[in-house]
């Protein structure tokens, strides 16, 4: 069976969400071999073990850590030559992207950005995308070279698919072409002790009607009582009233949950292109005429400073 | 010292706009109104401002791959202030994918000569984000991205790249190609000046042969990728409405736990 390179991407060690739905899609086209790179690369085997990696290739370096990008494009590379697999999925992060698409051209390939679904077919994997807002979903297939695909977080079931998992080193030399772009200060992002916006199974949203910095506390309450990562529209984000990190739409983080909870929200186009592939999406606006409205599967029309509170006390005494 | 800045900048269907696909799959242009891309107008508006805030010669190129109306999103960019622009245009080009698009830009980027390439986070049609990127594998330079603060002095490009995880500084020499988030500065609005100004500027058109490029390279034929189909997306059952008289919240509620997320 073809073996099927999955990037790891991963946090001293621990797994990120998204790597484990790869090696569930990658299983559809072949056997998955992981490719973890940096500090603590050889402690994600174990996980990656559980989720159906056969092999996890390694590789320590400062490199990694001190420099953009390009060095975990030239492991991944190495990686590429010493598999030839029948295809390389990465996560569809920023860094992801990137490093994808520098692999693609270096390997001769095409790419797929993006995708929100993958299956096996006759001509190499087809990648499905949502498009123009997620008005259109096209299906689309590499047609030169070896398939390099990015895929979007939350596009997959994590499923457990006990595999050997066993650890070989990477062998990696790095070209002048690494050391380009020097990393020379790094500040880790306060946590808020919340999931991860573009991982959460349930995203809560505010939007203008939140009127405030800090009225997105009831946002915040609403979210915690739901185990929810918290979202912001535009409007709010360019009011200064909620972090960028955490804007949906287009120029934003794109996020498909389980359930997407907006609270006065329109649902401008801009808006609509970061979350209308949710699965089940709610909405709580004062004005019955929001295009928000045409999207949700239940939708109530009032003030969210009397409806969101009442919600959450509501979800904390059913869940006790 | 002077530094050449080129701008890479896309014509795209207007996002408020019907978007849709054309018979051979590819994005249907006749039918959309198009503009310059909202995400490149930052890319130009840094640019004017390291010229702006730089001791140096500046000169400051924007450069678009696109058909003939795509000269709209160039004039826009120099109404904002670039000095010139450079039009790739070929019907040899129709359906040229992201590898192609990116090799079509490096040619022409390597042709007009470059110390600074900067570029939007993305375009707001296709949105891969992985123009910056390529554009760096191809032309040999650093890559310094997704920035939300950017500074050029004495032959370094400086910036902020804001991460999910992190907030890193990057820095890289001359010459570099950078990409700019929306974060990175409001862009300005084109003066009436300005407006009159640019239709006085210089507009160069290119086509494939200009730049060594075969057409097989490039199109629909040259894509490395192929698109199979594409469908709308079916439109999402009308969902329940209610009107809050005071109980909105509960039936909310309600509705989550028959919904098994509560």
């Amino acid at each position: 069976m073809a073996e099927v390179l999955v990037y790891v991407d991963h946090v001293d060690g621990a797994v990120r969400k998204p790597t484990l739905e790869l090696l569930t899609l990658a299983r559809r086209i072949g056997e998955p071999v992981a490719v973890a790179l940096g500090a603590g690369a050889e402690n994600t085997a174990a996980t990656l073990a559980e989720h159906g990696a056969v092999k996890v290739l390694t590789h320590d370096a400062a490199e990694y850590a001190d420099y953009l990008v390009v060095p975990k494009v030239e492991a991944l590379q190495a990686a590429v030559e010493a598999v030839s697999p029948a295809a390389v999925l990465v996560s569809s992060s920023a860094e992801g992207k990137e490093i994808a698409a520098r692999l693609a051209l270096r390997i001769g390939s095409g790419i797929i950005t993006d995708a929100v679904d993958l299956e096996a077919g006759d001509e190499g994997p087809v990648a499905t995308q949502s498009v123009f807002a997620a008005s259109f979903t096209t299906k689309t297939r590499v047609s030169k070279g070896t398939p390099v695909i990015t895929v979007k977080p939350n596009s997959a079931a994590v499923e457990a698919a006990p595999a050997a998992g066993a650890v070989e080193a990477l062998s990696v030399s790095f070209s002048e072409k690494a050391t380009g772009t020097k990393v020379t200060g790094r500040t880790p992002r306060e946590s808020t002790g919340r999931p991860e916006l573009t991982e959460a199974a349930i995203v809560v949203s505010g939007g203008r009607g939140v009127n405030g910095a800090e009225n997105f506390a009831i946002i915040e309450a609403l979210a915690d009582s739901l185990g929810a990562a918290v979202g912001a529209s535009r409007a709010a984000v360019d009011a200064g009233w909620y972090p960028h990190t955490n804007q949906v739409g287009q120029t934003g983080k794109s996020v498909s949950p389980q359930l997407y909870i907006a609270s006065g929200i329109s649902g401008a186009i801009q808006h609509r292109a970061g979350m209308q592939t949710s699965k089940t999406i709610v909405a709580i606006n004062k004005d019955p005429e929001a295009p928000i409205f045409d999207l949700v599967d239940y939708g109530v029309v009032g003030d969210l400073f009397d409806v969101v509170p009442q919600l959450t006390d509501e979800v904390k005494s059913r869940k006790g | 010292m002077s530094l050449r800045i080129v701008v890479t900048v896309k014509y795209v269907p207007d996002a408020t706009g019907d978007r849709h696909f054309a018979d051979d799959l590819t994005v249907d242009r006749d039918d959309v109104d198009g503009l310059l891309s909202e995400l490149d107008e930052y890319a130009v508006e840094q640019a004017l401002q390291i010229s702006e805030n730089s001791d140096d010669d500046v000169e400051i190129t924007v450069l678009t791959v696109g058909p003939e109306d795509a000269k709209d999103a160039l004039r826009k960019a120099l109404s904002m202030g670039a000095d010139k622009a450079i039009h790739v245009e070929d019907d040899d080009l129709h359906g040229t994918d992201v590898i192609g698009t990116s090799l079509v830009l490096a040619k022409a980027i390597e042709k007009a000569g470059f110390d600074l390439v900067i570029s939007g986070m993305a375009s707001t049609d296709g949105t891969a984000g992985v123009v910056p990127a390529l554009l760096a594998e191809r032309l040999g330079v650093p890559q310094v991205t997704l920035l939300s603060e950017v500074s050029v002095e004495d032959g370094t490009v400086k910036g902020r790249r804001d991460g999910d995880a992190a907030s890193e500084q990057l820095e890289a020499s001359l010459p570099a190609v950078v990409s700019v988030t929306d974060q990175s500065g409001e862009a300005r609005y084109p003066s009436f000046k300005g407006i009159m100004a640019a239709k006085k500027k210089p507009v160069q058109s290119w086509d494939l042969s200009d730049l060594d490029i075969e057409a097989d390279e490039v199109g629909l034929e040259g894509a490395w990728t192929a698109v199979d189909s594409a469908a709308a997306r079916p439109a999402r059952t009308a969902g329940t409405i209610v009107k809050d008289e005071g109980e909105g919240g509960k039936q909310l509620a309600e509705f989550l736990a028959g919904q098994k997320f509560i």
